[in-house]
């Protein structure tokens, strides 16, 4: 085990509520981040618990149809504003980004810091709007409904969007000079991590798609207090463009929110396969194809809002090439899988789950793009199948298999590990029986947003609200296990996983500048520079950096690894 | 930042021999000067977006019906919109002579030009509060407001006061639009306000910077080795700038 006693590290090199609530160590905001993301998803989870049981049986239980519509409406306002989108990004992002770039901090600390406190800000306003009670418009914020009715709660919620949507653009804006200007010598483009080649393309969206959000709310906010007559229709506005101005920004969020998870899966499956990633380029390219593409396909959320038909054909047409950079991303994984050494830790069955998970998702993606095909499935529960597929399914599993992965480095400590594939394993099982009868129930034509259904859609929610129970009680029992590693954990070693990129060639947890010079960088899915040490309980460089037990020193492509 | 470094890491800061105005995650000046500005201009990118938007809504309503916003501009006041832009431009010249100012170190100057430029947009803001009283007073303003002309409900009273306005002119030459029309007249103003305002609060942010810049520039923290706000701020400045540019012959010359 190596000496934990060395010293200062950023956890405990400074006390109090300021010294976090102020700081500027990404490190510490990236953890602030990861608890307010985790308590607003306990309460988004909650509204999602009580929608499931609402729904058990046909006809009204114990919500009746208008707390209903507030529950689907601040479930979905609440996962996406203030838990997916800062999600990876914000908050796992925030931890690993400099230091798998080798970097001592983000390039605007106080930038970050800003970012922090608006989401802070954000959320307040989310309380607005809990207190105001009756925001019903859906988290799409559709004009008529958020120009004319309870507008006081609409007014809460578009302002506490916009200062998240600012939240997110300044993160954008960070990684992205960051990762552009911070590198140390020799981490050149293709030598960054997959993980970092996500957040860059994520970037992009978030700091060209999140003012069009912003911009957007604002007037709806404009509109409910002044009446400017721009998207109310009794005013002679335009509802329509207000669709077209929201997807331009909330279809390249359906990427902000998944492309980073996807990065975080390549780390993993490289990692737990001891394998070099397979077609590293490709899946870096991917990424920013992705982003790209995302701004030229919101039409296919607006087929039946009547749009004229040949704009439909082709944000129809153009949508089908997303599907060719997302399946590059998993036939890349399933060839890092062949012939690797799979070690089935926690983070790898996440892993393992988003490519079954993300398969699907993405499957279905496609069926909603055939024209035809969306106008029988638009507003089914066809449509809830597939984007909580990719929204949660795949964001929040690769987020929680990320956090598992970093839990290490995060505070020093392993995480149960029997616990946790246990949970994992439940989670997964719960999410495909929650979710895959809706595929089913949709396809029959139960639609979405309502109370109440058809008795013969019975059985499906039935199987539905049992997986949602499965999914509920696993994370709880992971947040508690979670919460009990970091006091009582084993003490982890500097890289448990044997991972090579730079964020695990340190001290077990990181000091307040990450690097005290900066450090040696080569392939960062070279496995062989790492063996696995029973003495130290984790893995070792063979081939040490002198001086810096914990950095291996790299090699170029033809050399051997002299083992130690 | 500094006293952040100072209070968590104690010794083994002291060891970079790091200038003053150097944060400690850069390893040079240079580098900071470059990040900052790649940053700089990634904002602006966003600021661009921001308006884009607005820009888009300008272009579908004015090309669904350009006749009602033909008619609708000439209620603005070009020679308010003309000075306007002058005054802009004026701002614009002297906050780039204050960066070559703090890059030659030449600090008297530099706050000259810097206060000139504080002085422009203060007189953009008086000039665009002119305009906007006018308008309000004559009713040109969001169709839901009690005193507009293109209030579908307007009371009596309203009516009334707006009538009497400059011997009802402005009042007379709306009145006489059929309602579909005068709908997308208002529509105009709508457009104008949210495109004038959202561009006047962008002013009023630069008035902050310009003012934090002269503070700091009182207090000598600008010279040939650390010019990089004054450099950044004048970026902000000159966006702003821009915007207007569009925005004058847009809002103001549609003929």
């Amino acid at each position: 085990m190596y000496d934990q006693s060395q010293g200062v590290n950023y956890l405990n090199c400074s006390k109090g509520f300021w010294s976090w609530f102020g700081t500027l160590d990404h490190k510490r905001l990236g953890l602030m981040y990861m608890w307010s993301v985790m308590g607003a998803m306990l309460v988004g989870g909650s509204f999602a618990m009580m929608m499931r049981l609402e729904l058990f049986a046909p006809g009204e239980q114990f919500v009746n149809a208008e707390a209903f519509n507030q529950l689907f409406t601040l479930h979905g306002a609440i996962m996406v504003f203030l838990v997916i989108i800062p999600g990876v990004p914000a908050a796992l992002g925030n931890f690993a980004l400099p230091l798998m770039l080798g970097a001592k901090d983000v390039a605007f600390p106080k930038l970050n810091r800003l970012s922090y406190h608006l989401w802070v800000v954000g959320a307040i306003f989310f309380v607005g709007v809990l207190l105001s009670s009756g925001l019903d418009t859906g988290w799409t914020f559709y004009a008529p409904y958020s120009t004319v009715n309870n507008q006081t709660a609409v007014v809460w919620a578009v302002f506490g969007a916009f200062f998240l949507g600012f939240s997110s653009i300044f993160t954008g804006i960070n990684f992205i000079a960051t990762i552009h200007k911070m590198r140390p010598p020799g981490m050149t483009w293709f030598k960054l991590p997959l993980f970092c080649w996500a957040l860059y393309a994520t970037a992009i969206m978030q700091i060209l798609a999140t003012p069009v959000l912003g911009i957007t709310l604002l007037l709806i906010g404009v509109e409910n207090l002044l009446g400017v007559g721009i998207f109310n229709p009794a005013l002679g506005g335009d509802p329509v463009l207000f669709q077209h101005l929201f997807w331009f920004y909330s279809h390249p969020a359906v990427y902000i929110m998944v492309l980073p998870p996807l990065g975080i899966i390549s780390e993993l499956i490289a990692t737990y396969s001891r394998k070099h990633i397979f077609g590293y380029r490709f899946i870096a390219m991917s990424s920013v194809a992705i982003a790209l593409v995302s701004f030229i396909v919101w039409g296919h959320h607006m087929f039946t809002s009547g749009q004229s038909p040949l704009t439909s054909i082709v944000f129809s047409a153009i949508t089908f090439f997303v599907a060719i950079p997302s399946a590059i991303k998993v036939f890349n994984w399933v060839a890092t899988l062949y012939k690797g050494s799979i070690v089935m830790k926690a983070p790898m069955i996440y892993a393992l789950s988003v490519i079954w998970l993300f398969g699907i998702g993405g499957m279905t993606g496609l069926w909603l793009t055939t024209l035809q095909q969306d106008i029988h499935l638009h507003d089914t529960y066809f449509v809830v199948a597939h984007f909580h597929f990719v929204m949660v399914g795949t964001a929040i599993f690769a987020m929680l298999g990320g956090m598992h992965h970093w839990w290490p480095k995060m505070f020093g400590r392993m995480y149960p590990e029997k616990l946790a594939q246990l949970s994992s394993t439940l989670t997964f099982i719960g999410f495909n029986l929650a979710f895959l009868p809706q595929f089913v129930a949709g396809t029959q034509g139960m639609p979405r947003r309502y109370f109440d259904y058809a008795p013969r859609f019975e059985i499906y929610n039935q199987i539905s609200t049992i997986g949602a129970a499965f999914i509920g009680a696993s994370m709880l029992l992971t947040l508690w296990y979670l919460l009990w590693a970091i006091k009582k954990g084993k003490p982890a070693p500097a890289n448990p996983w044997g991972a090579v990129t730079l964020d695990w060639q340190m001290p077990p947890i990181p000091g307040p500048h990450n690097f005290e010079e900066a450090p040696v960088v080569g392939d960062p899915y070279d496995m062989e520079l790492f063996t696995w040490s029973e003495e130290e309980g984790g893995f070792v460089p063979r081939n040490p950096v002198p001086g810096n037990p914990y950095q291996a020193m790299p090699r170029s492509e033809s050399e051997e690894v002299p083992h130690a | 930042m500094d006293s952040h470094v100072a209070s968590t890491t104690g010794a083994s800061v002291e060891e970079h021999d790091h200038p003053k105005h150097v944060a400690h995650h850069f390893d040079d000046a240079h580098q900071q000067f470059d990040t900052g500005k790649f940053g700089m201009w990634m904002f602006l990118i966003t600021e661009v977006m921001f308006f884009a938007g607005l820009f888009v809504l300008y272009t579908v309503f004015r090309s669904n019906h350009p006749e009602a916003w033909q008619f609708a501009a000439q209620f603005l006041d070009t020679k308010w919109g003309a000075i306007n832009t002058v005054v802009l431009l004026v701002s614009s010249f002297t906050v780039a002579w204050a960066v070559r100012n703090a890059q030659l170190g030449e600090k008297r100057k530099m706050l000259i030009n810097l206060f000139i430029t504080l002085l422009c947009a203060g007189g953009f803001m008086v000039i665009k509060y002119i305009e906007y009283s006018h308008k309000i007073h004559a009713g040109l303003v969001f169709p839901e407001l009690e005193h507009s002309l293109f209030n579908p409900d307007i009371t009596a009273a309203a009516s009334a006061e707006l009538a009497a306005y400059e011997h009802g002119e402005i009042f007379d030459k709306i009145q006489a639009l059929d309602p579909v029309e005068r709908n997308w007249v208002g529509k105009f103003f709508s457009i104008y306000f949210c495109l004038t305002g959202l561009h006047g609060f962008h002013v009023m942010a630069g008035m902050v910077l310009l003012s934090w810049l002269i503070l700091r520039g009182m207090r000598g923290d600008f010279g040939p080795e650390n010019f990089n706000a004054v450099d950044f701020g004048a970026l902000y400045w000159h966006i702003v700038d821009l915007v207007w540019i569009f925005l004058f012959p847009l809002l103001y010359l549609i003929n």
